[in-house]
């Protein structure tokens, strides 16, 4: 059994999208799991979230960043080509509930995994306000699919090409300072969930402590197996260590270490870098294998 | 004709072995297995005895006298059907079996003064490498039952069970989590032990008697013991103990510090000794520490001495005797240059600012005289703590069984660590819900968890021609 890819479009540049024919893992998967893929018998493990799913189609969504070796090898794949490994769907399910107002950030290529928390959420009866930001408007994308899954929703860009010129982080703080008040006088900001770069998430846990609004953070540790097999993917959270594939995900962003996230994400950059060089050598290789003698 | 027992040799031939300094740098299978002669040779050593005390001594009661004869006779392919019909796995048991505590530790010759018993892993090992290099052939399977058959997981408790399920004419279905069948003979044994390829050709003989394996399928997650049992009429989980312990000391999370799951699945499933031709990393080290003297230890410090990490150090708490791995392992892990520090418990590891791993703090231990349950309990000697530099360190202090599975399967009973009750015919306490190996007993052996399949396989096979 493979997986053959049915729809494969670059979204914005080094940002692809992929729809993948993976029944068994469509008719499972909820908001906030996870997928590992292994391309072929050479390639690595790599978790990517499950962006989006039709149960009814058999279909899965995936959204991702070339960044490496596996990303760049992934994004030159093409409908109809097939990937050896799907395994899913992992981790546990973003909690839907009706928590009142949430706000739901998603920062560059974590706007794909915010998705689908966001329209469950808003199906769920919550009002949904979603911040996401990029870099520049250009590599911004899903806002259609946001708006339609938020009540609100905010765009944020580094550069100012498009919404308010600044982070994520700067609308969650207004929000939470000068937002919607209920009767009251209380704040109505009830739960923040936000997915994106670690430094990105860091910042949001930041911005709410001192308000106390429960926040949620979805963790991105290097994985292997997905299953609490490994412990490669150990992360540190109130003292306490865990396996973010079968623990998390999610955790209380209040209680994340993160410069241990941020040192464990960094572990492999000689190799990845040799990995990656490798790869361009090879493909140079193949392009000149014209005999030049 | 002269069968006198005098007239035989009393010692089995020497195994022919990689020498230290080749192996020490690739991951080419050590030990090289008997050729004809040798096998021949050493077959005819055996009395044949009237009550063969080797068959009891072995977890799925293969018939070692026969299957011996068989290749003293040289009828080797007699011999691979007599290992066959009761082992599925005969070139995997034949070389990870703890053959000198089970059948060759009571084998009659070996009682004798100077004797050796009879080299019974080594003929095992040849027969079926024998078979795999010739083309398996497939019994005759029943007529199909009609009943069908899930089990979880694809190690060598699972895959007994789907096999003997499978030869019984019942439709079976493995579903493993990772993408390659095996379980621990494909993430945890090294190459240089038992090649995958090995591996591969005896999975392929169980997918041969129409067993289907859907990889990938982490049950719990893509379907739960509860929708297995709507589409089938029994279930049987061998899902091992995966989960891997840490020390709970400081400094674990450091770069550099692995599980010896992790370090292990890196190098033998994802085979990152071979990096960048294929593309999972692993880090080599210079000074390399491991946590531990298992099986799990011998193997992690012999892959990493083989990356090419110079030192390789054996850290653990108790003493020489108490080593709980092989004797073999621990003879060829010393002869390949691992260094053992017996009697030494890390109690800290240390790092650098970057995060990363720089040494472990440890502790000098002394054994105290044993207690009621005969184990002697290793104490810290004051004052005897010391720094061994280290920049990889692999834990490999043992795994209880991943809750997967048992947290998403409501009426399934537990017990301490994790492992689930069942009797000894493999029931759990969930009607229709049969478990076997690892997950049962807690880490034990290939063997162990094969006899495990096997019992349950006739309780599955009782259940469902009963209901
Ligand atoms: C639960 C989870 C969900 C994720 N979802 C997405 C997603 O939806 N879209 C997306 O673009 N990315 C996602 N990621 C990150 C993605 O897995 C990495 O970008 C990818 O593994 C990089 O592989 P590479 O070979 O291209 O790059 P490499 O050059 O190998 O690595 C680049 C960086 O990616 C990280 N990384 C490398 N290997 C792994 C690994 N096996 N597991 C996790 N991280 C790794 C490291 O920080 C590394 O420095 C997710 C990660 C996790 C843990
Ligand atoms: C490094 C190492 C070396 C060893 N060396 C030896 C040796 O030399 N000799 C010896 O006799 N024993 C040895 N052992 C012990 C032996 O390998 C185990 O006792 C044996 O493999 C247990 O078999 P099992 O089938 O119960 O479990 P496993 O071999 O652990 O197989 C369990 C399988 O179930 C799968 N699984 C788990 N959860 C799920 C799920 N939720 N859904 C689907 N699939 C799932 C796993 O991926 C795995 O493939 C060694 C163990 C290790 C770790
Ligand atoms: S006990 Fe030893 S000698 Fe007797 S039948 Fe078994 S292998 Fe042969
Ligand atoms: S990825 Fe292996 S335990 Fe989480």
């Amino acid at each position: 059994m493979s997986f053959t890819i049915l729809q494969k479009r670059e979204l914005v540049p080094t940002l692809h999208q992929m729809e993948i024919n993976a029944p068994r893992v469509a008719r499972k998967a909820m908001p906030g799991q996870f997928v590992i893929l292994r391309i072929d018998e050479y390639g690595e493990r790599i978790p990517l979230t499950i962006a989006d799913f039709d149960a009814q189609a058999g279909t899965i969504t995936l959204i991702f960043q070339e960044i490496g070796k596996t990303t760049r090898q992934l994004a030159s794949l093409a409908a109809g080509d097939s990937i050896a490994d799907v395994a899913g769907p992992l981790g546990n399910p973003s909690a839907i509930e009706k928590f009142g107002t949430v706000v739901c950030v998603g920062g560059g290529v974590g706007i794909a995994p915010i998705f689908p928390i966001a329209r469950a959420l808003k199906s769920a009866g919550n009002r949904v306000i979603s911040v996401i930001g990029a870099r520049s408007a250009d590599i911004l994308f899903w806002e259609d699919r946001m708006n339609e899954a938020s009540s609100e929703l905010y765009i944020t860009t580094d550069d100012g090409t498009k919404g308010h010129h600044g982070f994520v982080t700067d609308v969650v703080q207004n929000l939470l300072e000068h937002g919607e008040h209920d009767e009251h006088g209380e704040r109505a900001i009830d739960r923040v969930i936000a997915i994106g770069p670690p430094v990105m998430m860091r910042a949001v846990a930041g911005v709410t402590k001192p308000f106390g609004v429960r926040t949620v953070v979805s963790l991105n540790p290097i994985m292997v197996d997905g299953t609490g097999m490994c412990g490669a993917c150990r992360v540190l959270v109130g003292g306490v260590t865990k396996f973010a594939c079968v623990d998390g995900p999610e955790f209380d962003a209040h209680e994340v270490d993160f410069t241990l996230l941020m040192s464990r994400l960094a572990m492999y950059l000689p190799e990845e870098k040799e990995a990656l060089d490798c790869d361009l050598r090879s493909s140079v290789g193949e392009a000149a294998a014209e005999p030049t003698v | 004709m002269n069968t006198e027992p005098e007239a035989k040799p009393k010692k089995r031939p020497e195994m022919a072995k990689q020498p230290p300094s080749a192996r020490r740098s690739n991951f080419n299978e050590v030990a090289l297995g008997y050729d004809r002669e040798e096998a021949v040779a050493e077959a005819k050593r055996c009395l044949d005895c009237k009550k063969p005390l080797c068959i009891d001594g072995c977890p799925v009661g293969v018939n070692i006298p026969l299957f011996v004869r068989q290749i003293a006779e040289e009828d080797f392919d007699a011999a691979a059907r007599t290992l066959k019909s009761t082992n599925s796995l005969p070139a995997i048991c034949g070389r990870v079996c703890p053959q000198e505590t089970q059948c060759e530790a009571v084998c009659v010759l070996g009682k004798k003064k100077d004797g050796d018993p009879i080299a019974i892993g080594g003929l095992e090992r040849f027969v079926a490498d024998y078979e795999i290099a010739k083309g398996t052939t497939i019994p005759d399977l029943p007529e199909p039952t009609g009943r069908r058959v899930a089990v979880v997981g694809a190690g060598p408790a699972g895959l007994t069970a789907a096999a003997e399920l499978a030869k019984m004419g019942h439709a079976v279905t493995i579903f493993e989590s990772l993408h390659s069948a095996g379980g621990v003979l494909v993430y945890g044994i090294p190459e240089f032990r038992l090649p995958k390829s090995i591996v591969a050709a005896e999975v392929d003989f169980i997918r041969k008697l129409g067993v289907d394996i859907c990889l990938n399928s982490v049950i719990g997650k893509i379907d739960t013991v509860d929708e297995l049992l709507g589409e089938y009429d029994a279930v049987f989980l061998g899902t091992g103990a995966g989960l891997p312990s840490f020390l709970r000391i400081d400094g674990e999370n450091l770069n550099g510090v692995y599980s010896a799951n992790e370090f292990l699945t890196r190098v033998n499933l994802m085979k990152a000794y071979l990096f960048p031709e294929f593309d999972t990393p692993i880090k080599k080290g210079s000074r390399t520490i491991v946590v531990g003297g298992g099986n799990v230890a011998m193997d992690a410090a012999r892959c990493a001495l083989r990356l090419g990490a110079g030192n390789v150090t054996i850290v653990y708490r108790r003493g020489e005797d108490e080593l709980p791995a092989r004797a073999e392992e621990v003879v060829n892990a010393k002869e390949e240059g691992i260094i053992f520090r017996l009697l030494t418990n890390p109690i800290r590891i240390l790092g650098d600012e970057n995060n990363w791993v720089t040494g472990i703090e440890c502790i000098n231990m002394e054994l105290c005289e044993p207690d009621e349950s005969g184990r002697c309990r290793p104490e810290p000697v004051p004052e005897t703590e010391h720094t061994i530099p280290a920049d990889l360190v692999i834990i490999a202090i043992g795994t209880s069984p991943n809750p997967l599975v048992t947290i998403a399967t409501p009426g399934l009973e537990t017990a301490r660590y994790g492992t689930i009750v069942a009797d000894e015919a493999g029931a759990t306490s969930k009607p229709g819900v049969f478990a076997g190996g690892d997950i049962v007993t807690g880490s034990a052996t290939v063997i162990s968890a094969m006899g495990a399949g096997k019992v349950a396989s006739r309780a599955i096979d009782e259940y469902i021609r009963r209901i």
